[in-house]
């Protein structure tokens, strides 16, 4: 008998230049933040998931550092690392200890403190070691320079034209406009978005998500814990998969293998199709990527994504809502707490406690989180219960 | 300040196949691609020999790049392409001795030794093979 596994409990700070809160202050508020909301004072162990503390903080051991700082020292705790899918990476770890029946409850906290290096230039090498070193990096690549033969070759495929690509962050922006721990709370227009300038052609300043602090954190249990209306949340579906690591062994560039293999497994286990799911978080850490998860999941056709977005289907009100709280774009990537943001913006969803970001009444919906150019994903699928 | 840096013994080590385009070819499913590797990452397969890959190609998908990492900013604004070589093998290299508003898909290149990261920064001096276009005879 497979164990069930339920969300009880989430936390959030905001996302930004956070001059005056440190790696452990960001990492405490969430994670606190989260036990306070589940109403527990222990956990039997904790993941954290983050990318590069190494690098940008020169702090590892991110499992015992955050253990301490949350008072919980003695729990077993790791770092997960799976590039910028290092929260959803956190999140399956959680979820298969307790699937294993080693834990009851686990907290899972992603975080990354990304302003302390305060030249841009160091965090975008920093953010490059999702690439392969020896033979992308080597020639002077970046993520961005890498997504931008990736939004290239999608262009083309499908005959898009510049603006088709606009809507994924005109959208974000209007959306994280009153979620109040965003980081770009502001509204674009296409005009905007067609001057803006290109940091690595055909890629745009506004088809790339900010840099910016943060830290995210839920509670999963092996126990429903429900709330005063008598609502729960269960995690029905996961699913992680791999991709080759560098762009130009891939047979294709316009298609992201892991993340339908991650998508798979995650709605074979939730015995869900992708008609069947009502909200989603997508990894739109540039526009094309946000198109390319969306086609992954299943939920549109390849090269129709604009489309869906265009059509405003996709907006709040929609019949299918995608990063109601703005998504990488506008709410942020903080690279390794965004896994762990997708997946509690999913679980207030569906408990109905998305405040302003509210899309309805979901009962199911998944988050995709994507790292490298797609060389690592991690499907998440949360039901509400009542 | 943090850079990508390759040591000096990793180029070293990467010498065969960024100065001779040593690659592998699987015998099962005919899969060529560099580094050489021990497993065929298409069909698992453990048959695979070394190869000398052709120092020809085109160009597949390319991008330039204004704003580069610590190590190449003298070179900006540089080419990023995918090559097809000859044979089908792709490979992801710079474009050097063309102006970048002149590359053009499917634009025949060749191989062409090249310094790609200038010292500094605590890294060495790192050359590589980047690819120029075939010059018409």
């Amino acid at each position: 008998m497979m164990r069930e596994l339920y969300v009880i409990g989430s936390g959030l700070t905001k996302i930004g230049n956070l001059w005056d809160k440190g790696l452990r202050d960001l990492a405490v508020e969430a994670g606190l933040a989260a036990m306070e909301e589940a109403g527990v004072d222990s956990v039997d162990a904790v993941f954290v998931g983050n990318m590069m503390s190494g690098i940008l903080n020169a702090q590892e051991n991110l499992g015992a550092y955050v253990a301490d700082y949350l008072g919980l020292s003695g729990v077993p705790a790791f770092k997960v690392e799976a590039a910028c899918a290092s929260g959803g990476a956190a999140v399956v770890s959680a979820a298969m200890a307790i699937k294993s029946g080693l834990f009851d409850r686990v907290l899972v906290v992603g975080v990354e403190k990304m302003s302390d290096m305060t030249a841009t230039e160091d965090v975008t090498s920093a953010l490059a070691t999702a690439s392969e070193a020896d033979y992308e990096l080597f020639w002077g690549a970046s993520f961005v320079s890498l997504n931008a033969l990736i939004m290239r070759a999608y262009a083309q495929r499908y005959g898009l034209r510049e603006e088709d690509f606009g809507w994924m962050p005109i959208l974000m922006h209007k959306n994280a406009s009153d979620v109040p721990y965003a980081q770009l709370r502001f509204p674009i227009t296409m005009e905007s978005y067609l001057s803006s300038p290109k940091i690595a052609d055909p890629i745009k300043l506004l088809d790339s998500a900010p840099m910016g602090d943060g830290a995210a954190a839920a509670v999963l249990s092996a126990s429903e814990r429900r709330d005063g209306e008598g609502v729960s949340v269960a995690l029905v579906g996961f699913g992680s998969a791999t991709d080759a690591m560098a762009l130009y062994t891939r047979e294709e560039l316009v298609e992201l293998k892991g993340a339908k293999l991650a998508a798979k497994r995650a709605m074979e286990m939730a015995g869900v199709t992708p008609r069947d799911l009502q909200v989603l978080e997508v990894h739109d850490a540039f526009s094309v990527m946000g198109y390319l998860n969306l086609e992954a999941l299943g939920v549109v056709e390849p090269g129709k994504a604009s489309r869906l977005i265009e059509s405003g289907d996709a907006e709040r009100s929609g019949s299918l809502p995608v990063n109601p709280e703005g998504g990488l774009k506008a709410r942020g990537h903080p690279v390794g707490a965004t896994g762990v943001y997708q997946f509690v913006e999913i679980y207030r969803q569906l408990a109905g406690r998305a405040g302003p970001a509210q899309a309805g009444s979901p009962e199911l919906g998944a988050a995709m989180n994507v790292g490298g150019t797609g060389s690592n994903v991690v499907v998440t699928i949360l039901r509400r219960v009542s | 300040m943090w850079a990508f840096n390759p040591s000096i013994p990793s180029i070293k080590r990467e010498m065969p196949s960024r100065y001779r385009l040593e690659g592998f070819e699987c015998r099962d499913c005919g899969f060529r691609s560099l580094p050489p590797r021990q497993i065929c990452p298409r069909c698992g397969s453990r048959n695979l020999s070394r190869v000398r890959l052709p120092n020809r190609g085109r160009v597949l998908q390319h991008t330039v790049v204004h704003s580069a990492p610590r190590g190449y900013e003298f070179y900006t604004p540089y080419v990023l392409a995918l090559i097809e070589l000859e044979d089908g093998t792709r490979l992801f290299s710079q474009l050097t001795d063309v102006d970048p508003e002149e590359v053009t898909q499917g634009m025949e290149v060749e191989a062409v030794l090249r310094k790609v990261r200038v010292g500094g920064h605590g890294g060495p001096v790192a050359y590589g093979l980047k690819f120029r276009p075939v010059l018409k005879r």
